[in-house]
């Protein structure tokens, strides 16, 4: 695994740098003009913070059940990312919507439930920081029920009126907007596993160090 | 017992989704060659703050992670060593 | 089945008969439940008119705030005296013991909510005796929801540090879908021509999440609680 890293760093490098040509070569769309292009990283943000958040959630049922340290490593790591790539959906989009639908913010459901599902996530790194001893096996309790969650939280959007571009718009997206989207989502994707694998061996050191405190305590 | 629950609650789930109807396709993108004539409000700023904010972002996560990775291996391997001297008689 | 319906019982009636005697968390509950209220109407309210359609809303922000300090407030008797170590430790299933934690907060909930619902219906003209059924319904479902997820995280809390404000930290971004169906199906409620049918399937959605956090509740509450491996 060690091994892949730098080649995925490579690869993530590439994309990332052909990204901003792809976006910039794809066709205006019609009603929105330029301001339509943050589409292209707002997205695949996205997409990496809801595959975080399942991460998270599943790496929390496994350590709650099993108490496997690593699995733990991953739930704290996908959590942060979660948060990260959160943050840039929810920076990016009102950008978008500033121009797009004249106001930086609307109270309708999709952006209210994706901002609660941040919320959530941001209330776990909380928990982990300042909950003290045993505060990992809450914090999966908290992750895994932010994940059961979402489908309340879509629920919520089919019963409500919707100003936010509907989901289909993806699929159906014509040939020259959606090569540029794709390619950002994979840069996305990359980069998130990238992160993940980065922030999991850092929290499987820390737990190495305390363990190594521990021995050197009952040494002396 | 815990396996019927959990088959009980995923299968739940799948109901929950499956209950939900489609919506209908609407609002779809249409791609244009050229931008219309004229802009009252300008989305060069825009895109460029969102396209900056996205890169520092993810920068500074970088940074930040590599900073503590390298604080918590730099401790490691002193307390690791002072296990090792510890341990010897 | 009776041995397990039976130990929800009785932690069910130990909890109520130590809260008959001082009556401490309902009477505060009920007062704290009441500021807010009065609050929100301070904020609502324009020009000497009460803001009619900020019935349903307040009534349920007033529960929210209420329910988490008073679930709160409830595992923090247990943390005296470390009695529910000895809970833990005692011969009864942990789902047993945390239905009746549940059902204990439920009951201390109604409680509050016979009192409230019609202070809010009087101060902010919600016309809720036009279908009480369903109002005492999407209450009860909504109640159910906010409860179960905030028992199990109280109790997870029991032990932590900065636990007072953690609890609403965790507590409320989960609980939002409830407090959303429960203001909205009340709102149509409310409404000059009840909407019964918007009512009905934000009572079905809060049912449906009552049966989903409860389950995850029930099958992680061991898992949560233990301390070893």
């Amino acid at each position: 695994m060690k091994k892949l890293f730098p080649a995925g760093v490579a690869i993530c490098a590439v994309l990332f740098a052909y990204a901003p040509i792809a976006i910039g070569r794809a066709p205006y769309e019609s009603t929105m003009g330029l301001v339509q292009k943050i589409f292209y990283f707002h997205v695949p943000s996205w997409f990496a913070m809801f595959l975080a958040t399942f991460v998270c959630g599943i790496a929390g049922v496994v350590f709650l059940f099993t108490r496997r340290r690593a699995a733990d490593a991953v739930a704290v790591a996908a959590a942060e990312l979660a948060v990260l790539f959160g943050l840039l959906g929810l920076v990016t989009g009102p950008l978008w919507a500033r121009k797009a639908w004249g106001v930086w913010w609307q109270w309708d459901a999709r952006l209210v439930t994706a901002l609660v599902l941040w919320l959530i996530f941001a209330a776990y790194l909380l928990l982990r920081k300042y909950g003290g001893p045993g505060s990992e096996r809450l914090a999966a309790g908290v992750a895994l029920f932010g994940m059961a969650n979402v489908p309340f939280v879509y629920w919520s959007v089919h019963m409500w009126r919707t100003i936010h571009p509907l989901t289909s718009v993806v699929p159906t997206l014509p040939r020259p907007l959606a090569g540029p989207l794709w390619l950002s989502v994979a840069a996305f994707l990359l980069l998130f596993v990238l992160l993940l694998g980065m922030r999991s061996r850092l929290e499987r050191l820390r737990q190495a160090l305390d363990d190594a405190y521990l021995t050197l305590e009952e040494q002396s | 017992m815990k396996t019927l629950i959990a088959s009980l609650v995923l299968s739940l789930f799948a109901a929950v989704a499956a209950a939900q109807q489609p919506p209908p396709a609407q609002g779809g993108f249409v791609p244009i060659d050229q931008l219309p004539a004229a802009e009252p409000f300008p989305a060069a700023p825009l895109v460029i703050a969102a396209y900056a904010f996205v890169w520092l972002a993810v920068a500074f996560y970088v940074w930040s992670v590599w900073r503590r990775l390298d604080r918590v291996e730099r401790e490691l391997k002193a307390v690791t060593a002072r296990v090792e001297r510890g341990a010897r008689p | 089945m009776k041995h397990f319906l039976a130990a929800v019982g009785l932690v069910v009636s130990k909890d109520l008969a130590i809260e008959w005697r001082s009556r401490e968390i309902v009477y505060t509950t009920v007062f704290f439940a009441l500021s807010c209220v009065l609050v929100f109407a301070f904020g609502f309210v324009k020009e000497n008119r009460q803001v009619e359609d900020a019935a349903a809303a307040i009534l349920w922000i007033a529960m929210a705030f209420s329910g988490t300090l008073a679930i709160g407030r409830t595992f923090e008797r247990e943390r005296q005296n470390e009695t529910l170590r000895a809970l833990l430790a005692s011969p009864i299933d942990r789902p047993a013991l945390y239905l009746g934690k549940l059902v204990g907060v439920l009951v201390l909930l109604a409680a509050v909510q016979c009192l409230i619902v019609p202070l809010v219906g009087l101060m902010f003209g919600g016309r809720f005796m036009a279908h009480p059924a369903f109002v005492v319904a999407l209450l009860a479902l909504g109640s159910i929801g906010f409860a179960a997820v905030g028992t199990l995280f109280a109790a997870m809390l029991l032990r932590s540090r900065s636990r007072d404000v953690l609890l609403p930290i965790v507590l409320y971004p989960i609980t939002v879908p409830v407090i959303i169906a429960g203001v909205r199906g009340t709102a149509a409620l409310l409404q000059p021509e009840p909407d019964l049918v918007v009512a009905r399937s934000w009572g079905a959605m809060l049912l449906c999440f009552d049966v989903v956090f409860i389950t995850l509740a029930l099958w992680t509450f061991d898992a949560v609680m233990s301390d070893g491996a």
